[in-house]
């Protein structure tokens, strides 16, 4: 490979200046942007879209509606932004099909920007405040999601036109060795949890010997609670493309898997669309842009193995085989798929790459923490006010993230942990909130970066229960090949599922915590390893209530179904009032001689329905535990 | 009768199984890498992944038949049963545990009478639970044909539900041959 080849450039500059030409917009011309990834999708946005083509089409309007993937303000979804001329680019949330309609007439057609609707505006103006005043403005950084609800997912010139795959061509220009070296200066580390140095990883991969090597691309995001992949794949599958091609340049593989899981239909859709234009403008393939370097990427389905997030395993599920990890040394970058040397990445990480050879390592360096640098991706959920995306830079605090820029937690609750990192991370209490986000202070905590999966609990949620919830999860997802992992995993449930059915004795919590570090030092792979971190810091932080459930039989949180009964308060409950009655699932619920709501304990299948239904002027349903609470009758 | 198929295939029916299969293996290099991409389309073809269809792919690719058995039932993602005419998949992530999937997924039990995995009686609604579909902030999710529903709670089971007694109600006028049977709410 030669370090120079005009050629590329000059293909290149044909490419972007038909993307520009596409997509630099007449002037005068508004462009109303619809954001339609899964969760836009599931909050109907698919409707909205419909009804704004419509009308564009009633009105002859000559108004591009373009489907973008997701701006990370899911909390509000759909979310529609219109540039009109004149106007900052105003985001709209909530949207249905009605207030779509009500866009058009009033601020397409007319003048008047509905500021009712308005989410917020990209740029100052007096009508609708900008997002760039919001608090969150001040700690949120987006480089990975920064083209996310901008772009067309499905158009590689709308991606091209805003400077994509120019860090591919210039990458091209340059020596492999080169471009490893600013990784390095970069300072990027794995966005997959573990944090390895990228630069480093590459550089073994170009050092090893064996053709041809492989690059993969890691989205296999199992972590339930984490969709920070599946937003990029959606929003921006180009980006992750464009990563990994320079990626396979540098190390010198031929050949590039994109491991993506099966449950995400639409991310593997854009991503089957944005491979093949990739091929057709020659941006992939052979001869990329017409010079030396020749690499394709192939798709694969995982199938919804939690464990072929290790790499290793996920090695061996392409490669036909059951997902079970192995052994290491060899490391994969000597011995990977097929037995060729193979990089192993995740997908946040590529669309790092981008970035970096864009604007330099330094540039990178700049943002986060001394040992942790660039932004760290979070998917927040749960008892939060605004969930949704959320890219900051590394050492912002779970503080900042939580009430800042999540606006803290809905219907005045109380805060009682943040889980971070998944069934792989742990629950961090209160007292821990001041602790930066980076890859080393949260494995202190006993915590883990995980993937960036980050759910809120609030005093509704209960301690046991969650431990429980993940023991669950690692138990069946277990790959059964080493010991400790398998029955280990088994033990630990077992336990746990006592505790939250008020069995047990005390001492069974010495027994876990000795039993979950044991799994922690015995098993082969990380999720053996990190099965445990769930009840290690539940029973660090929280032991009082494992001490509650087993001594009591009382669940302090109210939400073990075992330990907990529903009750009508009789001087509460109207006479008049029949809600509950209607909309209990079972018929557990009918009035007595004084028309007084009773639940029948032997019928109840404590779903809760009734304590939503009760209107809140009466509030007469309450939680009880244990259950023995309940007043004989 | 025939076996409902998901994307409808000409070859899919029961007696057709092998006919499918090959159909599929056609699309294949004899490869050992090529195994879940096989099945993948096999079930997407079919369904579900039935024995004889596990048998033909051992054969076309020169493995034991337990390796293909072996795979097929290591990744959640296949079943062996056939699929009903709807699928229910009810998301067990972390935000939708916590805010009541759990709870959810009860509800679906007890009005479609069947457990994770089974298929109704009249093979109208298959029942399962998924991990995680990244729609964490519109929990709880229920995916139903391979569509998400957000906020799902037990009253909102008994709203789809109704709805696909409707929609059945209008095909069974609209189309005579339609599957009889109705089932109790």
């Amino acid at each position: 490979m030669t370090a120079m080849e005009p050629a590329v450039a000059a293909a290149f500059e044909e490419i972007r200046k038909r993307a520009k030409k596409r997509w630099q917009g007449k002037p005068g011309q508004t462009v109303i942007l619809v954001g339609a990834a899964t969760c836009g999708r599931a909050a109907g946005a698919l409707e909205v879209l419909k009804t704004l083509r419509n009308e564009v089409k009633k009105h002859h309007l000559d108004c591009p509606v373009i489907e973008v993937g997701c701006q990370g303000h899911c909390y509000a979804e759909p979310l529609v932004t219109i540039s009109k001329p004149g106007y900052p680019p105003i985001c709209y949330g909530y949207v249905n099909p009605v207030i779509a309609e009500k866009l058009i007439q009033e601020f397409i057609l007319g003048d008047n920007p509905c500021p009712e609707f308005a989410l917020g505006a990209f740029g100052a103006n007096d009508l609708v405040p900008s997002f760039a005043d919001f608090p969150r403005a001040k700690y949120e950084k987006k480089i990975v999601l920064a083209n996310c609800g901008h772009i067309d997912p499905t158009e590689i010139d709308h991606y091209i036109a805003g400077g994509g795959y120019a860090a591919l061509a210039r990458a091209l220009k340059m020596n492999p060795q080169a471009i490893i070296d600013e990784i390095k200066r970069s300072g990027l580390r794995g966005r997959g949890g573990a944090g390895f140095p990228t630069g480093e990883k590459w550089q073994s991969g170009r050092e090893a010997r064996g053709q041809p090597k492989y690059v993969v691309g890691n989205a296999d995001e199992g972590d339930p609670g984490a969709f920070m992949d599946r937003a990029l794949l959606e929003s921006d599958p180009h980006c992750v493309l464009e990563g990994m091609s320079i990626a396979g340049y540098a190390v010198g593989a031929r050949y590039g898997y994109i491991y993506v899981r099966a449950e995400y239909p639409l991310a593997v859709e854009r991503l089957q669309t944005a491979l093949r234009q990739a091929r057709e403008s020659h941006l992939l393939g052979a001869h990329i842009l017409g010079g030396h370097f020749s690499f394709d990427i192939r798709l694969f389905q995982g199938s919804g193995a939690f464990v072929c997030g290790e790499a290793t395993a996920l090695v061996a599920s392409i490669e036909g085989h059951p997902g079970i990890p192995r052994l290491r040394p060899p490391r994969l970058t000597t011995r990977g798929l097929f037995g060729k040397p193979t990089v192993v990445n995740n997908v946040k990480t590529l669309a790092s790459v981008p970035h970096i050879i864009n604007h330099g390592a330094a540039w990178f360096a700049g943002t986060g923490t001394k040992e942790s640098r660039g932004t760290a991706v979070f998917a927040l959920a749960g008892k939060v006010v605004n969930t949704g995306l959320v890219e900051v830079p590394m050492g912002t605090t779970l503080r900042q993230i939580i009430y800042e820029v999540g606006g803290g937690i809905p219907k005045g609750k109380r805060f009682k942990a943040v889980q971070i990192g998944g069934p792989s991370g742990g629950c961090l209490p209160e007292a821990a909130l001041d602790l930066p986000v980076d890859f080393d202070s949260l494995r202190a905590a006993g915590a883990m970066m995980g993937s960036g999966g980050m759910v809120v609990l609030d005093e509704d949620d209960c301690m046991v229960e969650i431990a429980r919830y993940f023991l669950e999860f690692t138990q069946r997802e277990s790959c059964g090949h080493c010991t400790f992992c398998r029955l280990g995993t088994k033990q630990m449930l077992e336990l746990l599922t006592d505790f939250t059915f008020g069995k047990g004795k005390v001492e069974d919590i010495d027994r876990l915590k000795q039993l979950a570090e044991d799994v922690k030092d015995g098993s082969f792979c990380g999720l053996g390893r990190t099965a445990p971190n769930p009840i290690l810091t539940t029973l660090r932080y929280f032991r009082n209530e494992y001490e509650e459930h087993i001594t009591m039989g009382r669940c302090p949180a109210l939400m073990c179904p075992h330990l907990i009964a529903y009750y009508i308060l009789p001087d509460k409950c109207e006479r008049s009032c029949d809600a509950c009655v209607g909309t209990c699932t079972v018929e557990a619920i009918s009035p007595n001689k004084k028309r007084i709501k009773v639940i029948d304990q032997e019928k109840c299948v404590k779903c809760g329905t009734c304590l939503k239904a009760c209107p809140p002027q009466y509030n007469a349903v309450v939680k009880l535990s244990p259950p023995s609470e309940v007043p004989k009758t | 009768m025939k076996i409902r198929t998901r994307t409808a295939q000409p070859h899919a029916g029961r007696d057709n199984i092998g006919q499918a299969t090959r159909w599929v293996l056609k699309g294949f290099k004899r490869e050992r890498q090529h195994l879940i991409p096989i099945l993948q389309k096999v079930q997407d073809t079919l369904g579900y992944l039935p024995r004889q269809a596990m048998t033909e792919i051992a054969t076309y690719l020169d493995i034991p038949t337990i390796d293909v058995y072996g795979v097929a039932t290591f990744y959640n993602q296949f079943r062996f049963n056939p699929p009903g005419r709807h699928s229910i998949r009810v998301c067990l992530g972390t935000a939708c545990h916590m805010k009541g999937g759990y709870i959810t997924l009860d509800a679906w039990k007890r009005r479609l009478n069947v457990n994770t995995g089974e298929t109704t009686a009249d093979g109208e609604f298959d029942l399962d639970t998924v991990a995680c579909v990244g729609c964490c902030v519109m929990a709880p999710v229920t995916v139903i044909d391979k569509k998400p529903q957000a906020r799902v709670e037990p009253t909102k089971v008994d709203g789809l539900l109704l709805a696909f007694e409707n929609e059945r109600k209008a095909r069974g006028k609209s189309d005579s041959n339609g599957t009889g049977g109705s089932r109790r709410l």
